[in-house]
This record gives C-alpha cells, structure tokens and sequence, in this order.
C-alpha cells in the first residue's frame, strides 16, 4: 500500500472540507472494495477520510413512502433490520446475500453504491426500487445516478449519505453467484409498482446495472415468467470473462428475470 | 504517522503507526500476537478472522487507525484462564483441523457466530455463515462438526 494521511471527520462537513484540502482525496465508508484496490497497489489516495466514525451516516428511518437507509449503514444492519424486513423484505435479503459474514459487518450501502461495482447487488435494488440517492449535495433519481463501469455522476466531494427507498407492491431477486468470487455473475431484481414493472441487472452487462426495458414492458402487460417467453437480451451488451461468456450471461438474464418473476417476495441465491 | 490505542485481549495498548498500516499487521507486527493468520490479504479467506467490540471482521482489511478505541479480542485472547473456549475445545474434539493455518480464523469465526447468533441455528446455516472462511484441505465437515457440538454446548442442544 501506498502511504496516505488518515483523517477521522466529526461530520459530513468536516469530512469534505479535509477532502478539499488533499491533493488526491478518497473517502473511506467499509473499506472492503477500497482497502483490496489499494493493497493491489491499483490507486494511491493522498488523504483517507473515514465516513464510518460519523454517527450521523448510521441508521434506518421510515419516510412517508418507504425507507430511509444512510449511507452510513452496513449490510448486517440492513439485513436484520425490522423496518426493512416489514417494508421491503427483498431488500433486506439482498443486502443479507452480499459477500460474506464479515463482509458484511463492515461494508457500507453508501460506500456499495458509491462505487457501483458493475457485479455489486445493491445497485440493481436502487434502480429497479427506483430510489432516490441522497448527497451531501442533492437527490438524485436512480435512473439519473448510475452512467457507467463504477462511474456515477457524483462530483469530487460528493458523499451518499442515505439512500431512500419506495416501497413497492412487490419485488422479487433472483442471482447466479459467481462460484469463485461470489459476486453476481447475473442478478436480477424486478419491484412492481402502481406506475408498473422495473427491471434491474447487475454483474452482467458491459455498462454495469442497467434496466431491461423491453422486459419491464412485456410484463406491464403480463406480469408473469411466462410474458418474456419469446423475448431476449442482446449478448452483444454482456460482460465476458472466464466465469462466463456474453451469450451464457444473456441466458442468464433472462432466465434470473423469469425466476424473480415467478418468486415475488424473495431473494433466491444460485451457485 | 499517528497514533492507536485500543484493547487487545483486555490490555489497553497504543502505539505510534503508519497510517496505512492495517490492523492485522498491527496486531502481528507491532504487538507480536502471531496468532492471526493473512492467507489472502484480499479479503477471501477469512484466516486474519478477529472480533471487533465482539464483531467478526477480517482485520486484512481494517486500517489499525480504525480500531482507535474499540475492544479488539485476536485468537490468543480467546481462552480464559488457561481454559480453552468451547470453541477451542471443540475443534480439538472434532479434529476441525488438518494444516491449521486457518484455523485461528475459523475459530474466531465460529465463536462470534455462536455468540451473536439469534434463534436456531443448524448445519445448513453454519455453512453458510462460515462462508467467509476457506480451508484448503476442505476439511469442512468437522469445521462444521466442531461449530455445532459448540452450539450444543453452549445452548444445552443443537437447534434444528
């Protein structure tokens, strides 16, 4: 690891005015995707700013609608929380399905949707939940907030200190693990609302999460595994690697969508 | 550099660090407690396993900074008294071991569980929650042996 100056913030403010005064700042919110970049030697920082100290970043509200989880929050909380469980379930086991035990007793929601790994599973909960993603700065609709490969349009600063999500009529998670990393080799979570079907990927697509429209339409017609029959992905849009080709990972989409479909009200892990 | 003070096995310890070091290397290098394995130093295979105001975290990735102030407890603080943790005992009873290496680890990983653990918890769920932690002479079956006699020991019966 590079060496780096670490910071301990007393508050959001705090922590963006120790960010501008560094050369080439990072905030810390878990560590457990950051911390491996930087052992790897893939990114040297010049300041460390810890969010996990900031008690204002920790804990889970009901809103008029839904939930408010702060970005503050790791994914044990979440995963036992009542309010979630009661509100959104899938959510909950979602959040309950991320890396493993210990992973999950330190890495945060805001630090997981901050990053926006393209094979990170709360990404495609935040998209197809249609949430709104909550700066320091602004709300930012989820649809607005994701562009690309771990690119978001957050500005240099610009902390996620909760995310708040509606809750839906129903929403279902369907993932194939990877079988050596455990990440997402596809996953699929689908939420029904009044104003209809969401559709949301992750870990397969070339340009990260991403909605699947031309499912969301054929089940606002028909909501069952059944309505996406005849339909299909494009494997030209698909991430390839040893795990998986693009055209295995295009089945799979389709597939893991029908599967969440069929199963509203779960989270169903394959491996 | 920067200064940390924390407990370790009851012992109220600080040190001037490098503020990058991570708290596994604190725990191994500064303070000698070798107990506490890197197998990875990615994050895998759970072998660096401590318990953070009694929290299971893989301390390969924790920065000793981090742990400014927390109750940190490493294999070498598990026994009390020259009497083993049912844990320990466990795995001696169940040959949970084959090389050891991760040993440490699993054991660290397997009391947390057990401690924090509400309602039933049977083979199908100690599997799962001891997914953090890899053995590479697959000796699962009496990792997982050694975590249930410790369940029933330490709740009077195995919950199914």
């Amino acid at each position: 690891m590079y060496p780096f100056k670490y910071h301990r913030p007393t508050s959001v403010a705090d922590a963006v005015k120790l960010f501008e005064a560094g050369d080439d700042s990072a905030f810390l919110s878990g560590g457990h995707t950051l911390l491996p970049a930087l052992k790897a030697r893939l990114a040297a920082p010049s300041d460390m700013i810890d969010l996990t100290v900031l008690p204002e970043l920790k804990g889970i509200e009901k809103t008029e609608g839904g939930i408010l989880i702060r970005g503050g929050t790791v994914h044990a909380d979440v995963a036992a929380s009542r309010l979630v469980r009661d509100t959104i379930p899938v959510l909950a086991g979602l959040a309950g399905s991320i890396g493993d035990r210990h992973v999950r007793h330190r890495g945060t929601i805001g630090g997981s949707v901050a990053n926006n790994d393209p094979a990170a599973d709360y990404p495609a909960a935040v998209l197809a939940l249609n949430a709104t993603v909550i700066t320091n700065r602004r709300r930012i609709a989820a649809d607005d907030y994701f562009t690309g490969l771990y690119e978001t349009c957050r500005q240099p600063g610009e902390i996620v200190v909760g995310v708040e999500f509606p809750m839906p009529r129903s929403a279902g998670y369907a993932k194939f693990r990877n079988l050596a990393s455990r990440y997402a080799l596809a996953a699929a979570f689908v939420a029904c609302f009044k104003a209809g079907v969401r559709v949301a990927v992750t870990g397969a697509y070339s340009s990260g999460v991403t909605r699947v429209t031309q499912f969301e339409a054929a089940l606002d017609v028909d909501f069952s595994a059944e309505a996406l029959h005849a339909l299909s992905v494009d494997s030209e849009d698909m991430l390839s690697d040893a795990a998986a080709s693009s055209a295995y990972r295009a089945n799979l989409v389709k597939v893991l969508t029908r599967r969440a479909v069929a199963r509203q009200g779960g989270v169903h892990i394959y491996k | 550099m920067i200064t940390v003070s924390m407990t370790v096995n009851g012992n109220a310890v600080s040190h001037d660090v490098a503020d990058e070091m991570l708290l596994v290397e604190y725990l191994r290098e500064t303070l000698g407690l070798t107990g506490t394995h890197v197998g990875c130093d990615t994050t895998q295979c759970g072998c660096c396993t401590i318990h953070i105001d009694g929290i299971s975290a893989k301390s390969c990735t924790v920065l000793a900074a981090q742990a400014e102030g927390r109750e940190v407890t490493t294999i070498e603080g598990l026994a009390k008294g020259g009497e083993l943790h049912p844990m320990q005992r466990a795995f001696r009873e169940c040959h949970g071991l084959q090389c050891g290496f991760c040993t440490p680890g699993q054991i660290m990983a397997g009391a947390e569980l057990i401690q924090t653990w509400e309602g039933p918890l049977d083979e199908q769920q100690v599997r799962e929650e001891m997914e953090g932690n890899l053995c590479r002479c697959t000796g699962y079956h009496n990792i997982v042996k050694a975590i249930l006699m410790a369940v029933q020991e330490t709740r009077g019966s195995i919950d199914a």
